[in-house]
């Protein structure tokens, strides 16, 4: 790996988390001895050398530091420890559109967010049409920028800042937004980068997409690189890691090894049996969970909910009392033959409980346990649906 | 090495001409958010301005019967600065804090946030100087004499002084947001501290009076009024003129330019004390910028 790009040596970023924090100077001043402030290592001693041209594939649970890495990487924060060397033009695309005013046009937010991104005017101007027609606005681009769809917005923000022609590129999980035919887009984009020599270090939670495009795999967990190398190890490694890691443990109480507990669970495609972490509306879904029940119990039943934005359970299943085998494991699959028309990320609740009193032995949360994708971008449901004005005016349109 | 010497030299240039374009598009945004969707568009810039000039010549010229001829004159002359420096100060106070958004998801030279505030307050300075220049041809021509050129000292000071404060107050206000009140507070205590509304020598003459000339230094050491009063002196031509009760008043120190020198040169070495000092604590702190907002 001769001469790399990003070089981070010994890379932690330490936040402190205040349980008062002093944004004045009297609370500073009065906080001051006593201040209560409690350290957080969202990353700890990261060694990562990604050389030119290569494509990496950052991913873990929540909260195990991916963005912080990646703005760390950007320069975005100071880390607290260690070292970052950059080499190249570097672009990151921690949220597209940052820096946007809605109240300017199309083509004046081009050429403000590409002087942010660090584009000067006259490359600017070069690249305008290319931009332009990337995003598909030709007709809205001067349009103030606050009457745009959602889709539009994300269209115009990629399409400047993959038009800053990087020679890193940072992406944190901004692939995730637009639909479908713009995520193809987004991808083909990011292949030309591939053959251009561009390095790349991107975030995601689509597992698949890792070994599909990445030449390798770097999986956090709690702030220190748990796998880097091979991308298919690594999305498998995270795999397990869901399924089992002790961070994804919800509200259940002292879970002892002599409780029933839940140990693993798995997302299948119910017609192979192959993992599948996304799944689209009217396809057949399955869940596995592994359950040990220790000797002596009494039966249990697992109790699991599917749940939307806000912690809304979209829907509740329940199993029959569970026998375990003579190693005290049981496995139940909840399926469902055709997933319901939603779209997004979707989080499972299970409970392993007693079928008849309901008291709980295991209670844990599964956050991002599968994506639903949909067609568009938009809502969490996918309703088929037209709309029209009732009575209609043509006398009245005004040409625009 | 001495080619690696150039080419990082070309860097840094190529970098600074970026950074100056950066500062440009962020003004012209500020100027077409400001004035969009607004017929009178920029005129409105001029009515802030004319009011103080309508209240202040009531209160002064009728009701506290302030002798001053072309109080008009005088008034501008000082005021259109301080109010460059103040709305860009003020600007410049919140502008890492309101783009947080901004701030928190790209890396860009965060020293252009503040630096736009004083760029856009520059160009009503700039605009409105105009438009006070346009109106002393017919009405006061004696403003375009040799003493004019003390304007470019006096405006070049201010610059230096909005910028060093507003680099200073953008980047504590990130830490403390007290800073936003304070200067606030602080500002309107400081334009009556500052020869605006009421001429230099009044202070001058009311301290001799009183046996405290001493203090007189103490009043001139503020930046500002070394600004102002230079300012005066340049467009307000007659530091003594003729009172409407027909005696002689003397509106601003008479004898050559020394004073005025003088003391534009203690606000020149103060803004660069404290261009310096706001270098500094913005490096210092812009570093935790993300992780504060």
């Amino acid at each position: 790996m001769a001469d790399p790009t990003i070089v981070a040596a010994g890379v932690g970023k330490r936040f402190l988390l205040h349980h008062k924090r002093a944004t004045s100077l009297k609370e500073r001043l009065l906080l001051h001895r006593q201040s209560s402030s409690e350290a957080f290592w969202a990353l700890r001693d990261v060694d990562l050398e990604i050389g030119a041209g290569h494509t990496v594939g950052l991913i873990g649970p929540n909260g195990s530091g991916k963005s912080t890495l990646l703005k760390v990487l950007s320069g975005i924060l100071a880390p607290t420890t260690g070292t970052v060397t950059v080499r190249g033009r570097i672009a990151s695309l921690l949220e597209l559109g940052a820096g946007f005013d809605g109240e300017l046009t199309g083509r004046e937010n081009i050429f403000l967010n590409a002087a942010i991104l660090g584009l000067s005017r006259r490359e600017t101007q070069r690249y305008f049409d290319d931009i332009v027609a990337f995003a598909e606005l030709e007709q809205f681009i001067d349009n103030q920028v606050k009457h745009y769809s959602s889709g539009q917005y994300v269209r115009l923000g990629f399409a400047v800042a993959v038009h800053v022609d990087p020679d890193i590129l940072l992406v944190d999980e901004v692939l995730a937004v637009g639909d479908e035919s713009f995520q193809r887009k987004c991808l083909a984009k990011i292949g030309e980068f591939q053959q251009r020599g561009c390095t790349i270090l991107f975030v995601t939670h689509a597992l698949d997409l890792v070994p599909r495009i990445c030449s390798r795999g770097v999986v956090l967990d709690h702030g220190r690189v748990l796998h880097d190398g091979d991308p298919v190890e690594a999305a498998e490694r995270l795999r397990s890691l869901l399924g089992t890691g002790a961070d994804q443990s919800g509200g259940g109480a002292d879970v002892g090894a002599d409780r029933p507990r839940v140990t693993a669970v798995r997302l299948v495609d119910p017609a192979s049996g192959d993992a599948k972490g996304h799944f689209r509306g009217g396809e057949a879904m399955a869940v596995d969970f592994d359950v040990a029940v220790p000797a002596g119990a009494p039966p249990v039943a697992v109790r699991m909910a599917v749940t939307g934005p806000a912690d809304v359970p979209m829907w509740v299943m329940t199993s029959e009392p569970l026998y375990p085998g003579p190693d005290g494991m049981a496995t139940v699959r909840f399926t469902v033959k055709e997933l319901p028309q939603v779209k997004g990320i979707y989080a499972l609740a299970v409970a392993v409980r007693d079928p008849v009193s309901n008291v709980t032995y295991d209670a844990r949360r599964y956050s991002e346990a599968f994506l639903a994708v949909g067609d568009t971008d938009t809502g969490v449901l996918e309703v088929g649906w037209t709309a029209e004005q009732l009575k209609h005016h043509p006398e009245n349109q005004i040409e625009r | 090495m001495a080619q690696l010497q150039q080419a990082a030299d070309a860097r840094a240039t190529a970098q600074s001409r970026v950074r100056l374009e950066l500062l440009t598009e962020l003004v012209r945004k500020d100027l077409k958010v400001k004035y969009k969707n607004s017929a009178l568009g920029f005129v409105w810039s001029l009515a802030n301005p004319l009011l103080y000039l309508a209240v202040f010549t009531l209160v002064f010229t009728f009701f506290l019967k302030n002798r001053v001829p072309w109080f008009a004159v005088l008034f501008m002359s000082g005021f259109l600065i301080w109010s460059f420096f103040n709305s860009a100060t003020l600007d410049a106070t919140g502008a890492v804090v309101g783009n947080a958004n901004l701030v928190r998801k790209v890396r860009f030279p965060r020293v252009v946030l503040p630096l736009a505030s004083v760029g856009f307050a520059g160009v009503h300075l700039a605009l409105q100087l105009l438009v006070f220049f346009v109106f002393l041809v017919p009405f006061y021509p004696d403003a375009f004499g040799p003493q004019l050129w003390l304007l470019v000292p006096a405006l070049a000071v201010a610059v230096v002084f909005t910028v060093a404060m507003s680099l200073l107050a953008s980047a504590l206000n990130v830490r403390y947001r007290d800073v936003q009140h304070l200067l606030e507070i602080a500002l309107l205590a400081w334009f009556w501290l500052t020869p605006i509304v009421y001429p230099v020598t009044v202070v001058r003459d009311e301290l001799a009076g009183a046996g405290l000339l001493w203090m007189f230094k103490f009043y001139m050491a503020n930046p500002m009024t070394g600004v102002v009063v230079a300012a005066q002196r340049a467009i307000y031509a007659h530091p003594v003129v003729t009172a409407d009760d027909g005696g002689l008043a003397q509106v601003l120190p008479a004898g050559g330019y020394g004073f005025y020198l003088q003391w534009l040169g203690v606000a020149a070495a103060v803004s660069v004390a404290l261009l310096a000092l706001g270098i500094w604590t913005f490096r210092r702190l812009q570093a935790d910028f993300a992780e504060e907002l």
